[in-house]
């Protein structure tokens, strides 16, 4: 486990202007905060920005190459495929956001526990966590998702859950790891005071790989949803959805390319942004990285 | 001896993981609604008949009495039967598991082939123009969605440009070569059957690199970050303070330690390659493993994924276990004395 | 090999080994720099152990590393001086220049043993490795030089060591070998940063004396980097102390030792167990080494000196005393001459 890492010393602000100077220092951590920024805005602003309503037929223009009047072409049915991308954002945005997060909090409140707990409880838990995760993650995702039903609800439970493990294994290493800890040790002949900033201290960097993963899981998830999408499971047809919009290109995909590569797109673009954050992320918060 | 240590708590594991997977998709297979029993036996099928049926399955006993005869079953390799296909799982997995494999060791192939040149240099030149660009090819590679860059491929350079097959292992019509290790790569050339040989060679490529992309950037990191972490270390800077030059001590010094940790990454990735391919063959209908339980999954033919899931949990258990004693074996410091 | 043609070498001091004259050193921080060097000189002549003394932070590792360009580019920026080793100018060399010198004219050893080397590979590539490098000689003959090489390092059954790996060697045993290693070429300087810090005290002494020895034997320049002073007090004929980034005092080990002239010196002395009278606390120096991101504008020993005044807000530059051009300190109130504690 990390030693003392870098934001041991210093007070929030510190932290926050040490931040902006290693953001500064990282163009490509930049551009991931970029996108993202375009991203969420976009998909929040679907009701404004979209041309169209997503769910609108016009058979008259099915199958539409990309014009002024349609930037990214017209599915099967009519209906406007930027707006249903800019709609279908939000399915596969919230669900990315969503899934990360409830996970990872669920996951290491768990491991937190478990570690906390120790001997018997503890044992059965790892043991419970270690098969979960030596099956594979997609497929167990997909069956599940498929044995709940295809909902984006069903999708976004289904994720989360099997995710879930990879968390309390993390949050269980890591409050082991404190235990141990030198300094933890020596905080209790401290005073009072004192021990309450150690365990901060501790506290934050404790805090820092799982941060770190659940940055990086919101990408994963998008992918994971947009997979579900695709076979079919996750939100369903009329809801524009990402994936789902893959899938369905792909009747058409030699001579409509559009239908298949916009919506491909937004889901790379998107998980891309993520994933350059959540790379700047962990580049800031570990210090084993850093130049002697 | 000791590596007589790891392999038992290997198969230890082995056993418990099995044991855990079949559960879980024992009790994942028992959420669905609907009656498997009605779905084998037709629509049309009278409601004798499908008690029939039910009770030849065992479906009308009680869930703990079902699982440990599937468990009974499962000790001796029988995986059931597919709902789908009406043929035994283990048959179905065994007639498809060449082909994943053969696409999934081609995928790693390249994968390390460009990957790990790919991450020294992104670490020799750490922040420099060349860092960016590997560094921006790896998150596309990690952001892409597999299927998709799939489906790109084949409109690229299937619909475009003819130069690829859109799909299948060999072309309609023509004859695989004799099924010596069920890889076509490998039987074509054994039998000397040259058209096949690049027939086949033709056709794995698009699958290939679309698999092989994703992992790209993951062999790419794990370089790198193995890399940094070796360039970091003080016998790096002893072999500078003596006159080596960058090349030598990058590429005889720091690659080989920096490869032995990355051992475990490249074959978990093989790991990933297997059960990954399972939407880069249904968009290239590649008849393997992934394609069949993608359409297991939509069927919810639940005997079918159940099979799927036990048989690849077992695989990565016995693959961690092969990552473990070959990293035993090349670090020197857990060989032991020389 | 002793006299061989370097370009540049027609320069001046022709016979320091490594000439440090005024050398200024940054690297930049979040938050501004840190002046690593603030104008340190120093000299090594042929066949001179000199030992440079500081605490971790003065700077005294950042020259060594600096004399043979091994600082990490673009990390640091030199902002004056010069630095001259063997004649050439190593600030201005090529990469190319500097690799032949590194091991061959120069040769540097650190201070962990075992992360120095190379853990997966055995002693002997690794021997092989830097004697090809800089000479050109068959198999049989690297060998049998590498073999010769650890026999002359006092190694028993040297044959028998080549083949190890180095988690399998003592720490004694590794220092010997590095020691080897920096030989091999028969460099004219060797440059010893804290070699023995790592060790036991009881094998300290004996790679201590090796050291020695084969420099001794050999005409080999040493500079040699440490912390501990009762170790410069036993091997070095002359020493430099060196205090958060610049020399402070600098002179004949005896000499700075019986009569330290500057406080931070004299502190340094009175802390060691053999000076203090037994049974006693031992004293040490009160205060802190300075943020070097953020050095006071005088004197950087201010703080901490019992004998700072309202002159030492001005920096002090090194003069000589007595008339001795050697024998320096830098201190507004040089301390008179006391006798020995």
């Amino acid at each position: 486990m990390a030693g003392v890492s870098v934001l041991v010393q210093g007070s929030w602000r510190d932290t926050l202007s040490r931040f902006a100077y290693q953001l500064k220092k990282s163009p490509m951590t930049m551009l991931g905060l970029g996108i993202i920024v375009v991203v969420l805005a976009a998909v929040a602003g679907a009701g404004w920005l979209a041309p169209y309503d997503p769910n609108q037929i016009g058979l008259v223009h099915r199958l539409a190459p990309p014009s002024a009047q349609h930037w990214f072409g017209t599915d099967e049915v009519g209906r406007d495929i930027f707006s249903r991308v800019l709609f279908g954002g939000r399915q596969s945005v919230g669900v990315g956001l969503f899934v990360a997060f409830a996970s990872s909090i669920v996951g290491s409140a768990a491991g937190c526990f478990s570690g906390v707990m120790g001997g018997r409880v503890d044992s059965i838990v790892m043991r419970a966590m270690d098969v979960v995760l030596s099956v594979p993650s997609l497929v167990l995702t997909m069956a599940l998702a498929a044995a709940l039903g295809p909902s984006l609800f069903n999708a976004m439970l289904a994720i989360t859950i099997v995710r879930i493990p990879f968390y309390v294994r993390l949050a269980r290493g890591q409050t082991l790891g404190i235990r141990e800890m030198a300094y933890v040790k020596a905080a209790r002949t401290f005073g009072a005071t004192r021990r309450h900033i150690v365990s901060w201290h501790i506290a934050r960097n404790a805090l820092s790989p799982i941060i770190v993963q659940t940055t990086l899981d919101i990408g994963n998830a998008i992918l994971m949803a947009a997979a579900l999408g695709f076979i079919g499971l996750g939100a369903q047809q009329p809801t524009a959805e990402w994936g789902a919009m893959v899938a369905t290109g792909r009747n058409y995909l030699l001579d409509q390319w559009w239908y298949t590569v916009f919506p491909g797109f937004a889901i790379l673009i998107t998980a891309m942004g993520f994933n350059l954050l959540g790379d700047g992320v962990r580049d800031m918060l570990d210090p084993r990285l850093k130049v002697k | 001896m000791s590596w007589l240590p790891i392999v038992k708590k290997r198969l230890f594991s082995l056993v418990l993981v099995v044991i855990g997977v079949s559960l879980i998709t024992f009790v994942i297979s028992h959420l669905i609604p609907g009656d498997p029993a009605r779905l084998i036996a037709g629509e049309r099928a009278t409601p004798a008949i499908v008690a029939h049926i039910r009770h030849q399955l065992g479906l009308d006993l009680p869930l703990y009495e079902q699982y440990w005869h599937y468990l009974v079953r499962l000790a001796h390799g029988d995986l059931g039967m597919s709902i789908r296909t009406h043929r035994p799982v283990l048959q179905d997995i065994r007639a498809f598991f060449p082909a994943t494999l053969e696409l999934a060791l081609v995928a790693l192939f390249l994968a390390t082939l460009i990957g790990i040149p790919l991450g020294v240099l992104s670490a020799v030149y750490r922040n420099k123009t060349v860092d960016q660009v590997v560094r921006t090819i790896s998150v596309t590679g990690i952001s892409t969605p597999a299927f998709w860059l799939g489906l790109g491929l084949i409109v690229v350079f299937y619909g475009r440009l003819g130069w690829f097959p859109g799909g299948g292992r060999l072309d309609q019509g023509l004859a695989p070569p004799a099924d010596i290790t069920g890889f076509y790569l490998v039987d074509s050339l054994l039998t000397g059957n040259i058209p096949v040989f690049f027939n086949a060679l033709k056709h794995i490529v698009l699958p290939a690199f679309t698999l092989g992309f994703v992992h790209l950037g993951i062999v790419a990191r794990q370089i790198r970050s193995a890399m940094l972490e070796q360039l970091g270390e003080d016998y790096v800077r002893t072999a500078r303070a003596f006159g080596l030059s960058r090349m030598t001590v990058v590429v005889h010094h720091a690659l080989p330690n920096a490869l032995i940790p990355s051992i475990t990454v490249l074959g978990l990735a093989l790991g990933d390659l297997l059960y990954g391919a399972v939407l880069t063959e249904t968009v290239f209908g590649w008849p393997g493993m992934g394609a069949y339980v993608v359409e297991s999954i939509q069927a919810l033919d639940f005997p079918a994924v159940m099979g799927f899931a036990v048989v690849v949990s077992f695989v990565y258990v016995l693959l961690n276990l092969v990552i473990d004693l070959l990293y035993r074996w090349i670090d020197p410091r857990i060989t032991g004395v020389s | 090999m002793a006299d061989a043609t370097m370009p540049g070498q027609a320069r001046a001091t022709p016979d320091a080994v490594l000439d440090v004259r005024d050398l200024c050193l940054e690297f930049p921080v979040y938050k501004g720099s840190v002046k690593a060097l603030n104008g340190v000189s120093l000299r090594v002549g042929p066949g001179e152990i000199v030992g440079v003394v500081g605490e971790s932070g003065s700077g005294k590792s950042v020259t060594a590393m600096a004399a043979l360009r091994l600082l990490p580019p673009g990390g640091f920026t030199v902002t004056g001086g010069t630095l001259t080793l063997l004649g050439r100018d190593v600030l201005a060399a090529t990469e190319k220049d500097m690799r032949a010198v590194r091991g061959r004219d120069a040769a540097m050893i650190f201070q962990e043993p075992l992360t120095a080397l190379n853990p997966t590979k055995r002693i002997g590539a690794q021997l092989a490795d830097v004697i090809l490098c800089h000479q050109n000689l068959t198999k049989t003959q690297v060998r049998d030089k590498a073999v010769a090489l650890l026999r002359d390092m006092y190694i028993s059954d040297p044959e028998q060591i080549l083949r190890r790996y180095p988690f399998e060697l003592s720490g004694g045993m590794r220092q010997r070998v590095m020691i080897a290693l920096a030989f091999s070429c028969d460099p004219r300087l060797l440059i010893a940063d804290e070699p023995t810090t790592a060790l036991d005290v009881t094998v300290q002494r004996q790679v201590l004396l090796l050291l020695q020895e084969k420099a001794r034997e050999r005409g080999t320049a040493v500079l040699f980097i440490t912390h501990d002073m009762a170790v410069v007090s036993q091997f070095c004929d002359r020493v430099y102390v060196m205090y958060a980034g610049s020399v402070v005092e600098q002179g004949n080990t005896r000499e700075v030792m019986a009569r330290p002239r500057h406080p931070y010196t004299r502190g340094l002395l009175q802390g060691l167990p053999e000076n203090a009278p037994p049974a006693t606390v031992l004293p040490s120096i009160r205060g802190q080494v300075p943020d070097m991101a953020a050095l006071p504008r005088g004197c950087a020993f201010r703080d901490r000196c019992d004998h700072a005044d309202d002159a030492c807000a001005v920096r002090p530059a090194l003069r000589s005393l007595d008339g001795d051009a050697a024998r320096k300190a830098a201190c507004w109130h040089v301390l008179v001459e006391e006798p020995a504690p």
